[in-house]
């Protein structure tokens, strides 16, 4: 009986989070005429597989499809502020693993992570347009800085912490400064941490939509993220492409999500929660 | 340590390298980036062929369009202009010509103009880009609501011609409705945009009334308390669509085209559509008409929804962002794409290779262009449209009265 | 390169500067970026709401108001609605999330065929891009073709088909339930983590002591879960007071402004009605409740990092 209960509520919680993304898959292949037919067939009778090639070819004048430029500007900025973000957090991750100081400061990044987009908006907005990074991935990047920062920051020092101390009392004995600790013993220990805190961050800079929005206008800059809630907004005669465009800008972050999840919860679980 | 910052700011350097990649150079020679709406009248494609026609024409000069649909379009030119020559030449609405002009975002280009062509182009028109006497842009688009109705609906109720009056027009509807023939005759596009303060103007007008006195005083409340009530009588008397009250041009088309109507008011790029198979059940029966005419207002009396292509202030090439907008908007350019848009040059109406295939079209536009009338013409026309939108949706779903919304409205707008 | 050993660990006043020294140099990236993405920003945006800028402006028009920004928000009809609709969805949806994740976290706490997969499946809505998840389930309350009408005629619930996110009672609702999708799943697998971490014997002997269901849950199961659920509601709940995104591409905040949440308001009066002003001083107004959240959050973690 209660064997019973257990499985209709893991199949009834199967289909109530798998339901919306296949419907979704199926809507980016179903023909016009089987959208609007009613009573719905859930399966298309017409299976029209033109979207994904609309959605990625060139526009009749030749120019690259601004889909597939999005996509492009999408992956510069969610790498570049990656790295950058890494690059700048591991060294203070490190010291406040090691030196049990700056705790404060976690706390405080922490936080800013937390505060509304709307608040620092106008003043990030004028920050770029005077340094001319409007509409550049640069300034994206830098903006992105904002929110990345600590939440890397906060995982890697949670990976760092798993790296033993003895290490570092040998290494110290060998002559190395805490830099070279760092370099030669922590990242390398840490590394499968560092990996998906990268990952993490990349997951988050391709979901980010508000400051993409306000700082990127056209396909020099553009993201996936505006660029398909553009298609949405406008006049929509094929509900089918907008569908095709929602796979395609949600399968790098799933694919991520689904082939890390493990590491993903832990790292979620580990940090957040635990402290 | 060395190695490390060295290894870092190498690190750092890839990272901003890769941010700061571009497709093109976009300071190139002569690049020049043009915003418009997505989907106007001329279809995306309609738009990339001519500007491809252009970059052949004229090959020192290279000119990418971006397209943003209507709801984006103003955000968008206010938001690019933190950025030095993101746009050099954008579509602008005419609600939007007096913020422009007087924030400084669009360039005077009235000695570019030949004063030879004024006469050429519609009056109407020319109000997309002439703010007292001075020119911001050129006309590319003219516009104004049509009354589209369905001719066999009509023919079955005994009606053999649309109405010419707005008390003959709510006769009509009435038969249809009595007589069973469609369930909600008329479907607006009353949802909560710009499309509500069109209907609102036009309506107002029929009446006589305006948005401001000669003295700049706000002068709409009386006139348009007697037109919210008109509009929520059509609501609740089942002439017109509940569902009006969520839609914008796209779904009262939609709906019109899937023959849930008998009387539709929206932009000319519905005709077409009408024609079309793939988007209209109601192929062959759709005829088009010009706004009736009221009590105080002759045939005709629309509202003016042009557009025009201005060249920004930041632009770095305005000599080049003139020639595109030269040609975008010549008379041959738009005779020949004229089955998709109607031309903003007047002859063009005469020409019977123009108004082949859409005589009806060009009929009614001839009485709309000449008696549309504008919405107020104030840099802060944005804020008081929102406040129309807002009171005008209040008092449809029976959350306020007319009379305390255009109070609120005019003592917020104040005097003009 | 051997270098002599100067620094023994706890040592030396030496040893101290030097790590001072360390510090800095390690911490100070971090504090440079932070100044400038957000300290600076925020500071900035504080002045703003003290005067009448305008977006666009000059400093030549910008005057001084004091506070008059923040008592014309305050009293202002809109933003106290969005202040409500900010609150309705807030507690709707984290209240809907609490609850449907904990029932997830002690589903999959049990052990059956499949559990592992369905684990794996709970990563998606998680990883679906915001913007995504709202335009699927836009499309999934279409009036003309959406997944709702189709499936609600179809089972005989509804004869017409109809339209959920242009009915001002409903809309809220309807991006409501899409939020939860999208978050629930994370909140069952922080359960499933914390529950984990239970020992298994406890529970054991409780079975055997013959404690009812809800007897075992509230001793043994709550006391281990309650500190992740707390952390989780106060983070969804920060979220859902900033919520942008979702609505944005949903609704924009129709109909009739019955899903316009606070930042919305922000949007509108700095970048569309360009009121910089009035917009920098609703930011504010929405970072102070956020910074309630912020602190309550901050508390629990020391706490928690000290009991640990």
């Amino acid at each position: 009986m209660r064997r019973m209960a257990i499985l209709t509520a893991a199949g009834l919680l199967a289909i109530v989070v798998l339901a919306p993304v296949i419907w979704l898959m199926i809507l980016s292949v179903s023909s016009t005429a089987d959208i609007y037919t009613v009573p719905l067939r859930w399966i298309p009778s017409d299976w029209d597989l033109s979207r994904y090639g609309r959605l990625l070819a060139p526009d009749p004048s030749g120019n690259t499809s601004p889909f597939l430029l999005a996509l492009r500007n999408s992956l510069i900025v969610g790498v570049a502020g990656t790295v950058a973000a890494l690059a700048i957090s591991a060294p203070a991750a490190w010291h406040i693993s090691r030196a049990h100081a700056g705790e404060g400061l976690l706390h405080v990044m922490v936080g800013t992570y937390m505060l509304p987009q709307t608040v620092m908006a106008l003043p990030l907005y004028v920050m770029l347009s005077s340094s001319g990074l409007l509409n550049r991935p640069a300034g994206l990047v830098i903006v992105y800085l904002g929110f990345l920062v600590p939440f890397t920051t906060w995982l890697l020092k949670t990976g760092f912490d798993q790296v033993p101390r003895q290490l570092d009392e040998a290494a110290r004995v060998d002559g190395l400064g805490a830099f070279g600790i760092m370099v030669r013993i922590g990242i390398p220990i840490a590394r499968a941490s560092i990996a998906t805190t990268a990952l993490f961050a990349l997951l988050m800079a391709w979901d980010e939509f508000f400051y993409a929005l306000l700082f990127t206008s056209n396909a020099a800059a553009k993201t996936v993220t505006v660029a398909i809630v553009d298609f949405t907004s406008g006049r929509v005669s094929d509900y089918g492409l907008v569908a095709a465009g929602g796979v395609v800008a949600a399968l790098p972050p799933v694919l991520i999500g689904v082939l890390l999840q493990r590491h993903l919860i832990s790292g979620l679980t580990a940090g957040g929660v635990k402290g | 340590m060395k190695k490390y910052l060295i290894a870092t700011l190498l690190v750092l350097s890839l990272a901003i390298h890769l941010a700061l990649a571009r497709p093109v150079a976009a300071d190139d020679a002569k690049t020049l980036n043009v915003l418009v709406m997505s989907d106007t009248a001329y279809s995306d494609k309609d738009v990339s062929s001519m500007t491809a026609s252009f970059n052949t024409e004229h090959p020192d000069i290279n000119v990418k369009v971006d397209f943003v649909p209507y709801a984006g379009l103003r955000d968008r030119i206010l938001l690019s202009q933190g950025s030095d020559g993101a746009y050099d030449v954008v579509l602008i609405d005419v609600i939007w010509l007096a913020e422009f002009v007087k924030r400084d975002l669009i360039i005077d280009v009235t000695d570019r103009v030949d004063s030879s062509l004024r006469s050429q182009v519609f009056d109407g028109a020319w109000k997309t880009a002439d703010l007292n006497g001075r020119l911001y842009g050129f006309p590319w688009l003219v516009d104004a609501k049509f009354l589209y109705y369905n001719k066999k609906m009509l023919s079955d109720a005994g009606f053999s011609a649309p109405p010419k009056t707005w008390d003959e027009m709510n006769n009509q509807a009435q038969v249809l409705k009595d007589k069973g023939i469609v369930k909600f005759p008329i479907v607006w596009n009353w949802g909560q945009n710009e499309e509500i303060v069109c209907d609102f103007a036009y309506l107002l007008a029929a009446r006589g009334g305006q948005f401001f006195a000669s003295d700049g005083k706000p002068a709409f409340q009386s006139e348009g308390a007697k037109v919210l009530d008109y509009m929520r009588s059509q609501i609740h008397s089942g002439i017109a669509n509940p569902s009006s009250r969520e839609y914008n041009a796209e779904d009262g088309r939609r709906a019109f085209l899937s023959g849930e109507a008998a009387f539709s008011f929206n932009w000319q790029y519905v005709y077409a559509l009408s024609k079309n198979p793939a988007e209209s059940k109601v192929v062959g029966q759709v005829g088009v008409a010009p706004v009736p005419a009221g009590p105080g207002a002759p045939e005709g009396t629309s509202v003016n929804g042009s557009m025009a292509l201005s060249i920004t202030k930041t632009s770095k090439h305005p000599e080049e962002a003139w020639t595109y907008v030269t040609f975008m908007t010549s008379k041959d350019l738009q005779d020949k794409y004229a089955k998709a848009v109607l031309p903003v040059w007047t002859a063009s109406y005469s020409d019977p290779a123009v108004v082949a295939g859409q005589e009806e079209l060009a009929a009614a536009a001839a009485p709309n262009f000449k008696n549309m009338v504008l919405r107020p013409v104030i840099a802060n026309y944005v804020q008081m449209s929102s406040a129309l939108q807002e009171g005008i949706q209040a008092v449809l779903y029976d959350k306020a009265e007319p009379d305390a919304v255009l109070a609120d409205i005019a003592s917020s707008v104040g005097n003009q | 390169m051997r270098r002599p050993i100067f620094v023994m660990r706890g040592g030396s006043a030496l040893a101290v500067r030097r790590r001072s020294a360390e510090g800095f140099a390690f911490l100070s990236p971090v504090v440079i970026v932070l100044v400038v993405t957000v300290g600076g920003p925020l500071l900035f945006t504080l002045a703003i709401s003290f005067t009448s800028a305008s977006f666009l402006g000059t400093l030549a028009d910008l005057r001084i108001v004091g506070l008059r920004n923040y008592v014309t928000v305050l009293t202002s009809t809109s933003f106290q609605h969005a202040f409500i609709v900010t609150i309705e969805f807030a507690l709707f949806t984290v209240t809907a999330e609490m609850l449907l994740g904990l029932g997830t976290g002690l589903l999959l706490a049990e052990e059956f065929p499949g559990r592992t997969l369905l684990r794996v499946l709970l990563i998606v809505p998680w990883a679906i891009p915001t913007v995504v998840n709202a335009i699927t389930w836009r499309l999934i309350y279409a009036p003309d073709f959406g997944a709702l009408n189709a499936l609600l005629q179809q089972t005989g619930v509804i004869t017409d088909y109809r339209s959920w996110l242009g009915d001002p009672s409903l809309a809220l609702y309807a991006i409501g339930v899409a939020d939860i999708w999208k978050n629930f799943p994370i909140v069952g697998l922080i359960v499933l983590a914390a529950l984990q971490t239970a020992p298994r014997d406890l529970y054991d002997a409780a079975h055997v002591d013959g404690a009812g269901i809800f007897r075992r849950f509230s001793t043994i199961t709550l006391p281990h879960i309650a500190g992740p659920l707390m952390v989780a509601l106060i983070l969804r709940t920060i979220d859902t007071i900033k919520v942008f995104d979702i609505v944005w591409v949903m609704t924009r905040g129709g109909p009739f402004s019955s899903t316009k949440p606070m930042s919305m308001l922000v949007y509108e009066r700095t970048f569309s009605n360009l009121e910089s002003g009035i917009g920098s001083a609703i930011a504010f107004i929405i970072t102070l409740v956020c910074l309630v959240f912020i602190i309550a959050y901050t508390r629990l973690l020391k706490r928690q990092s000290r009991s640990a």
